[in-house]
This record gives structure tokens, sequence and C-alpha cells, in this order.
């Protein structure tokens, strides 16, 4: 079998990138949650902010360490599968990359060893603003770095000097047309996924009767957050379709599967595209709502894919993948509406409720995935939407090689992804007082080992 | 500006590489260290780094980072090239990165095992490291001689490491673990001074350019103070090593970890001078390969308010963390 070192790069690539983003994406949005249970122990003195906190800024951590490490391979990507891309577009891409470095990196890295070492040593109110700058840190990351995608989505504010590539107004490169959409709907997204991972965790933890007093807290607040976010996040999405429509219909047209182009299009819900025939088989269709919804009118005209011939993204990726995330995004509407309601009529949720939500534990990352591969899989066969082809930069590797690091990558990945979720489903396991052992609060859970134990001191708010 | 952008930028990224080699030096000559120790002293040689190898780790990214805003035509030509020892450094990095979260997270079972990958992520990554700047000193060609050369020194930084470990526990420990570390210094300094040494004679007899820049006569006598100044530090880290660990204890420990240090700052002057003003020896100079102006302006005003900011606050967390390392846990 022959492999091209083409298609060997951009797995490995894309293979490499996936698997950041899971990280980033949980960190991104627990970020804000720590902060919220620091800020409401401040206000409160509660313990059980403490004590929420104590937990999730372990899972955090972890998370942390492994964004940490995998970002580390992407910022060596560049160089050793694209190195095409930095000499064609660098004097564009590289400040932008070099802003992240210098804006967000050291912040977020620097002020972590606070955040997890550092309650015994600093004051609450410090501590307390070193979650604040991780916090900051990691939306920077996303900033500099969505800048820099949307860009190559939505390319404005350069010229050409010489034959080469020079960006015209910095302010045009960043704020590109379709970058606040996408910043927006990253950030949304990012929250989501944070809040059905904290929900899922604690429902588990319910299930497996080892929960504290502090756990039914914790679940009532993620579900709280993930019934205003996912509405919020549908809304975000269809501007961000909007956008995308305006700038690069053809993936548009890819993602709705739209043929021919049409005054009135149907909303295709499912079926199954077929670029040979040029058909989507088995489709069920909604008449007019496609052109209604791009459009906001039932007979407004929406380009198909003929008008792009050759220049379009492989069609059944970009239609599945959309598919796939507007699915999930659907079903946490659906799951958090429902828990919400049974939190505002019996102020707990059935066990029925608490096993949905422990099945959708990692649901946010299917929707994340899902949702980048549409803007980057539609975005083929452009790497800079219409000015750098893929096939131009990639490096001249041979297939043994790629195909050596790829398993390797491969193979770590995996390993590192199982030890992940069993490392948190573990710490989820242990009893609420190994948790606490950094004060002498006294919140015995369910556990066995916490019903053996008698504190020895009286609870009391923790020196500061 | 258009000749003197490329230069700063080109001193920043040496300054953010040598930081590397110190900082991250250190945390992964504590994890080549590691299976040393009992069990109880592996959690504080752990606790010892806990807080700081995440913003140590960040230098690199700098660097490489720098490399690729300032130098993008090079940045593709060095990586595409250190194509393989950079993937297998980068996979040490990986598994030494999460180990300190898994070690204490993923039950007890299993921490004998991340320990164990703890310490074979650091040797990974710091071999690959040798390999790559050998390749780097030796211009990219894959010739026999230079890879025997790339291999004499990715044996050589993983003791430079171990020195800097050993003489930053001596900083941050006490008790028995103290002894053990003073034990560790000193098996490990031989072996360093014996490398650089050999790495000094082989690098000019594998790189002409090199000889070439060294080897002409007033430039010969000005550049004595780089091996002269090691060869003291050298000497005196070996001299104050000498004593018996109880006056080791009295003394400031942070004379012993400047020691290796000044040896790093003096490699990378000498290695500074062999290879300026290429940016790959003998084919591609700082100028050919750099940015356009306007993309370099940009990053510098940035550069000038970031890295005092970021100086500053690594200082205040270096404050923060100070003294012994003993109850910091990751769990
Ligand atoms: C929790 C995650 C999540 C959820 C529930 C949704 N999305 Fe999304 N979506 C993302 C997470 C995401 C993402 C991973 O964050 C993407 C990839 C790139 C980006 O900016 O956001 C994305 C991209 C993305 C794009 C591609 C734009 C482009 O590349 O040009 C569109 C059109 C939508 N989304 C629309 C929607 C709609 C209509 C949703 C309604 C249910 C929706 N998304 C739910
Ligand atoms: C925001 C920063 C990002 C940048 C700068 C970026 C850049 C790139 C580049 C240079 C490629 C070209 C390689 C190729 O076409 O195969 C690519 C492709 C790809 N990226 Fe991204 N990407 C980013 C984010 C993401 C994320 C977060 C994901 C997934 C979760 C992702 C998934 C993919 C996939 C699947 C491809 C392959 C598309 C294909 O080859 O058909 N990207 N991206
Ligand atoms: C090609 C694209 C990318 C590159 C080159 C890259 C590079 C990196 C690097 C080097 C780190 C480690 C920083 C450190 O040492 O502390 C990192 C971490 C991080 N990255 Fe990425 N990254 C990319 C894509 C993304 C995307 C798409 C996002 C989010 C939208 C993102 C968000 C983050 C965040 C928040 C961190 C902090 C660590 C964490 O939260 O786990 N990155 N990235």
């Amino acid at each position: 079998m022959e492999f091209d070192p083409f298609i060997l790069s951009r797995i490995q690539f894309a293979l490499n990138i996936s698997f950041h983003i899971l990280f980033p994406t949980i960190t991104i949005g627990l970020g804000y949650f720590l902060l919220f249970f620091r800020i409401r122990y401040t206000q409160t003195k509660d313990p059980h902010w403490e004590f929420i906190y104590a937990f999730w800024v372990k899972v955090f951590a972890l998370t942390f360490a492994l964004g940490v490490v995998t970002g580390i391979v992407m910022s060596f990507q560049f160089g050793t599968n694209w190195p095409g891309f930095m000499e064609k577009v660098g004097n564009i891409a590289g400040p932008l990359l070099g802003y992240e470095v210098l804006t967000a990196f050291f912040l977020e890295a620097s002020f972590l060893g606070i955040m997890l070492f550092g309650r015994q040593r600093v004051s609450n109110r410090l501590h307390l603003i070193a979650t604040a700058i991780v916090t900051l840190g990691t939306t920077l990351s996303a900033f500099w770095i969505l800048s820099l995608n949307s860009w190559m989505q939505t390319p404005t504010g350069f010229t050409y000097e010489n034959g080469v590539m020079i960006a015209e107004s910095w302010s045009a490169v960043i704020f590109n047309p379709s970058f606040p959409y996408r910043f927006a709907h990253m950030m949304v997204a990012s929250l989501i996924t944070a809040s059905f991972l904290v929900a899922g965790v604690s429902a588990w933890r319910v299930l497996k009767g080892v929960d504290g007093p502090a756990t039914m807290k914790v679940l009532k607040v993620a579900i709280i957050a993930a019934a205003i976010l996912t509405p919020t996040q549908v809304l975000l999405g269809d501007l961000h379709g909007l956008n995308t429509l305006k700038h690069q219909p053809a993936k548009v047209a890819a993602m709705e599967g739209i043929w021919e182009t049409q005054k009135g299009a149907p909303l295709t819900l499912f079926g199954f595209p077929d670029e040979d025939a040029r058909t989507t088989h088995a489709a069920i269709k909604i008449p007019k709502l496609g052109s209604f919804i791009l459009t906001h009118d039932w007979d407004g005209e929406i380009k198909g894919l003929n008008d792009f011939e050759g220049k379009h993204p492989p069609v059944a990726p970009v239609f599945w993948a959309f598919r796939i995330m507007v699915a999930v995004g659907m079903l946490m509407l659906l799951v958090s509406w429902a828990c919400c309601w049974q939190f505002w009529r019996k102020g707990s949720i059935n066990k029925l409720s608490q096993r949905v939500l422990f099945a959708m534990t990692f649901s946010g990352w299917v929707a994340v995935l899902a949702g980048w591969y549409v803007t980057e899989i539609g975005r083929q066969p452009w790497m800079v939407t219409g000015l750098v082809t893929t096939a131009e930069v990639v490096a001249d590797h041979t297939p043994g090689i790629l195909l050596t690091t790829l398993s390797a990558y491969v193979a770590m990945y995996a390993f590192l992804l199982v030890s992940y979720i069993s490392a948190i489903f573990y710490m989820s396991s242990k009893p609420a007082r190994s948790l606490l052992h950094m004060h002498n609060y006294n919140l015995p859970g369910k556990h066995p080992e916490d019903r053996a134990y008698r504190p020895i001191s009286v609870s009391g708010p923790p020196p500061d | 500006m258009e000749t003197a952008l490329p230069l700063i930028f080109v001193t920043v990224m040496g300054f953010s590489l040598l930081l590397y080699v110190i900082l991250d030096g250190y945390d992964l000559g504590v994890g080549l260290l590691l299976p040393l120790a009992s069990d109880d002293e592996k959690d504080v040689m752990i606790a010892s780094i806990g807080p700081f190898w995440d913003a140590n780790e960040t230098w690199i990214v700098m660097g490489i980072g720098v490399l690729l805003i300032a130098f993008p035509t090079a940045h593709g030509i060095i990586l595409t090239k250190l194509y393989l020892p950079a993937t297998i450094m980068l996979l040490g990095l990986i598994l030494r990165g999460v180990a300190f979260d898994f070690r204490v997270k993923a039950g007890d079972d299993k921490k004998a095992m991340w320990n164990r990958i703890f310490f074979i992520g650091s040797l990974v990554a710091s071999m690959a490291q040798g390999w790559m700047l050998g390749s780097y000193i030796t211009g990219l060609t894959g010739s026999l001689t230079n890879t025997v050369f790339s291999i004499l020194i990715a044996f050589c930084l993983p003791a430079l490491y171990c020195v800097l470990g050993a003489t930053w526990l001596l900083i941050k420990t006490e008790g028995d673990l103290f002894a053990k570390a003073v034990g560790w210094a000193r098996a490990s300094v031989l072996p360093m001074a014996i490398g650089l040494f050999f790495v000094s004679i082989a690098t000019p007899m594998v790189s002409s350019v090199i000889a070439e820049r060294w080897f002409q006569l007033p430039n010969f006598i000005g550049l004595m103070p780089i091996p002269i100044v090691s060869i003291i530090a050298l000497v005196l880290l070996t001299v104050l090593l000498r004593r018996d660990v109880d006056s080791l204890r009295t003394l400031n420990p942070w004379f012993l970890f400047i020691c290796p240090v000044i040896v790093c700052l003096m490699a990378a002057l000498g290695l500074a001078y062999s290879i300026f003003p290429d940016i790959i020896i003998g084919q591609m100079t700082i100028w050919e390969s750099a940015a356009h102006t306007s993309a370099l302006m940009f990053t510098f005003y940035g550069m000038c308010i970031a890295l005092p900011c970021i100086i500053m606050y690594t200082i205040f967390i270096y404050r923060v963390f100070s003294g012994k390392a003993t109850a910091l846990s990751y769990d």
C-alpha cells in the first residue's frame, strides 16, 4: 500500500490539534467556574465553596498539564510539518502566535503555581486574584489563536510587498470578519463543555453515594449555567453560520448539502451525501426552511456546490460533522432545561437525570470536535481561504518517518486519554474528607470512610 | 531598525533558550535523579519543582516562538531537519509533564509506574535535546562524524542537567535528602566536566566554520575568558562540594547552584560567538531569514511591555515559594 506523505502530514496535524483542543476547551471554561467558587467563598465564607474549589482545582491542574504538553507539540508542528506555512504567511501568523506566548502562556503558567500550591502561602485575596489571572490567561490564549485561525478563514488587512504577504492594518488582521463570531462561539463552547463535565462528575458522585453535602450545590450551579449557555450557543451558532455564508459560501453549501443553486432551498435534516452522483440519498427535507434560516427569507437564494466546481470542500464529512454538533447542542438544551425544571420543582434531580448527565460528561468534546471539523475541513482545499492551498506548504518527509511518528502519537494519546478519564473518576470516587486535608472542615460525606470519621476540632472559617 | 531588529530578536531567542536550559534543566535533572530517592523523598523532590516547571517549560515555547516569528524560513528548515529528535523530545516532555499530576491522582497502585514514567520522560527529553543541539552545531548535515558528535552531546546534556538538579535540591531540601543530593552533585560534576571538555574539543573539529571563527589570533585571545571562567566555576563547585555535608548545610546553597549556571552562560556565549551572524551555520544569516520589518516591529512593541512584566512576576513567584519544599503537594 502506498502512503501519501501529504495525507499523512494532514492526519498527524489533525490528530495533534484535535487532541490538544480537548484540554484547553475544559480549562478555559473550568477557570470561570473556579473563579465563581472562589468569589462565592470570599463572599459567604461557606466552607462548601472551599470544598468544591479544592476538588475542581485538581481536575483543572490535571487538564491544564495535558493542555500544556500537547500545546508544546503544536508550537513545533508548524515547523516540522508545514514549513511552507510560515514562509508564506509568517509575517502575519508569527506575531499573532508571538502575542499568545507573551501575553497568555507565561501568565497562566506562572500563576498556576499559586493557584495549586499557594493556598497557605498567600492571602485569600491574592489567591482569588491568581485564579482570576489564570482564567484571564486561558481566555487570552483563545483570543490570539482564534484570531489567527479566523484570519486563515477570512483573511483581511494584508498587502503584498515584493511578492511577500505583509500586514497592512493589524487591527484588520486581528479583528477579521469571522473572528468575533468564532471567539464568542468557542468561549461559550468551552463554558458548556465545562458545565457538562462538572454536572456529569457530580451526578456520578451522587449515584455512587460518595457525595458530600456540597455535591448537589455544584451540580445545580453547573445545570443552571448549561441551561443559560446552550440557547445562547444556538443563537451564536446561527449568527456564525450567517457570517460564514457571507464569506465562505462553499462551506455552507457543503454543510447543508445543497448541490444546485436555488431559491427557497429546503433544510436537509438527514441523508447520505454522494459527491459522485451529486445528490443526497435518503434525504429528509423540510421545504424552504434552509433558505429561511440562512437568509431569513422563505424564498432567498442559496448558492449550491455547482457554483464552486473543484473548489469546494469534501461534502460528506462537513455535512455529517455539522449535524453531529447541532444534534449534541439540541440534546444539551433539552437535558439542561429538564434538569433545571426538576431543580425548580423539587430541589433535586431524579435518578434518570443523574444517569443521563453522567452519560453526557464529555458530550462537550464531541460537539467541539465536530464543530472544528466543520470549520477546518470546510476550508479545504485552502489553507488560507482563496490565497494559499494546503498542498503548497507541506514538508517532504518520507512516509516511513511520518508513519512512525504518527503511530507513536496515536499510542501516546490513547494511553493519556484513558489515564485522564480514569484519573478523574478515581479522584471523584474518593471520600469527601480526603479532599479536605487542607483545612479542618467538618463536612462528612456518605462514603464509609467519611462516616467513620470524627473530626477533632470544631469547624469554622479557615485562617486567612 | 531594519538591521537592528533581527539582532534584537536573535538575542531574545538566545536568552529564552539559555533560560530554558537552566530552568527546565534543573526540572529535568530532578527527574533524572528521581529513581535514586526513597518514596517519601520522591514526593519532596517533585514538590521542589512543582510550582515552577510549567513556567520553566514555557521558555522553550518562547524560544521556538521567536524563531518562528522573526526567522520563519530558518524555523521551517531547522525543524524539518530536526524532525525526528524534536518529535522524540516532545514525546518525552509529554510524559514528564503529565506524570507530575498523574502520580498523585491516578491512584496509589499506579504511583510507582508514574514515577518511572517521570524518569523516562526526563531522560528521553534531555537526550533528544542534546541530539538536537549536536545536529544544529554541525550544520544539520547527517554525516557519520556529525552523528557521532550528536550522540556525544546527547549523553553530556543529561549530566549537566543532573548537576543543575542536584544543586537545586540543595536549595530546596534538608535532612537526609540534602545529604543525598550532595552525593548526587559530587557524582555528576565529573561526567559533566569531561563531557564539556570533549564537546569543546570536538566542536571545532566537526565544524570548519566554527574552527575558523575561534582560531584567528586576536579573536582567540579575546575569547579566552569564556573557557577560563567556565573552568573557574567548575573548580569552585568541585572544591565546595568536597566539604562535609554538615558544613555545606550552613553554606548559602545558591553559591553551589550558581556554578553550573555560570557554565551554561559561558557555553551559551561561546556558542553564540561560534554561530553569529548565521542562523543556520554556514548556510543562512539572520538577516537573510528575517521576517518583514512590519511583523518584527509589531511584535517588538508587545515584547517591550510583556518581557519586563514576565520577568517581574517570575521573580514574585519564586519569592512566594522560596524556602525549603516540604509542605507542597499536588493532591
Ligand atoms: C459545545 C460546543 C458547541 C455547540 C453545542 C455548538 N457548537 Fe457550533 N462550533 C463549536 C462548538 C459548538 C466550536 C468547536 O467551537 C466551533 C468550531 C470553530 C468555532 O468557531 O466554533 C463551531 C463551529 C460552528 C460553525 C462553523 C463556522 C465556520 O467555520 O465558519 C457553525 C455554522 C456553527 N458552529 C453553528 C452552530 C449551531 C447552529 C449550533 C446549534 C445547536 C452549534 N453550532 C452548537
Ligand atoms: C485555532 C487554531 C488552529 C489553527 C491555526 C489551525 C490550523 C490548521 C492548519 C494549518 C491546517 C492544515 C492542515 C490540513 O489541512 O490538514 C488545519 C487542518 C485541520 N484542522 Fe485546524 N487549526 C486550528 C484549530 C483546530 C482545532 C481546534 C481542530 C479540532 C478540534 C482542528 C482540526 C483540524 C482538522 C481536522 C484539519 C484537517 C482538515 C483536512 O485536512 O481535511 N483545527 N488546521
Ligand atoms: C495551531 C494552534 C495552536 C498552537 C500552536 C498552540 C500552542 C500551545 C502551547 C505551546 C501551549 C502551552 C503553553 C504553556 O506552556 O503554558 C498551549 C496551551 C493552551 N492552548 Fe493552545 N495551541 C493551539 C491551538 C489552540 C486552540 C485552538 C485553543 C483554544 C481555542 C488553544 C488554547 C490554549 C489554552 C487555553 C492553553 C493553556 C493550557 C490549557 O489550558 O490546557 N490552543 N497551546
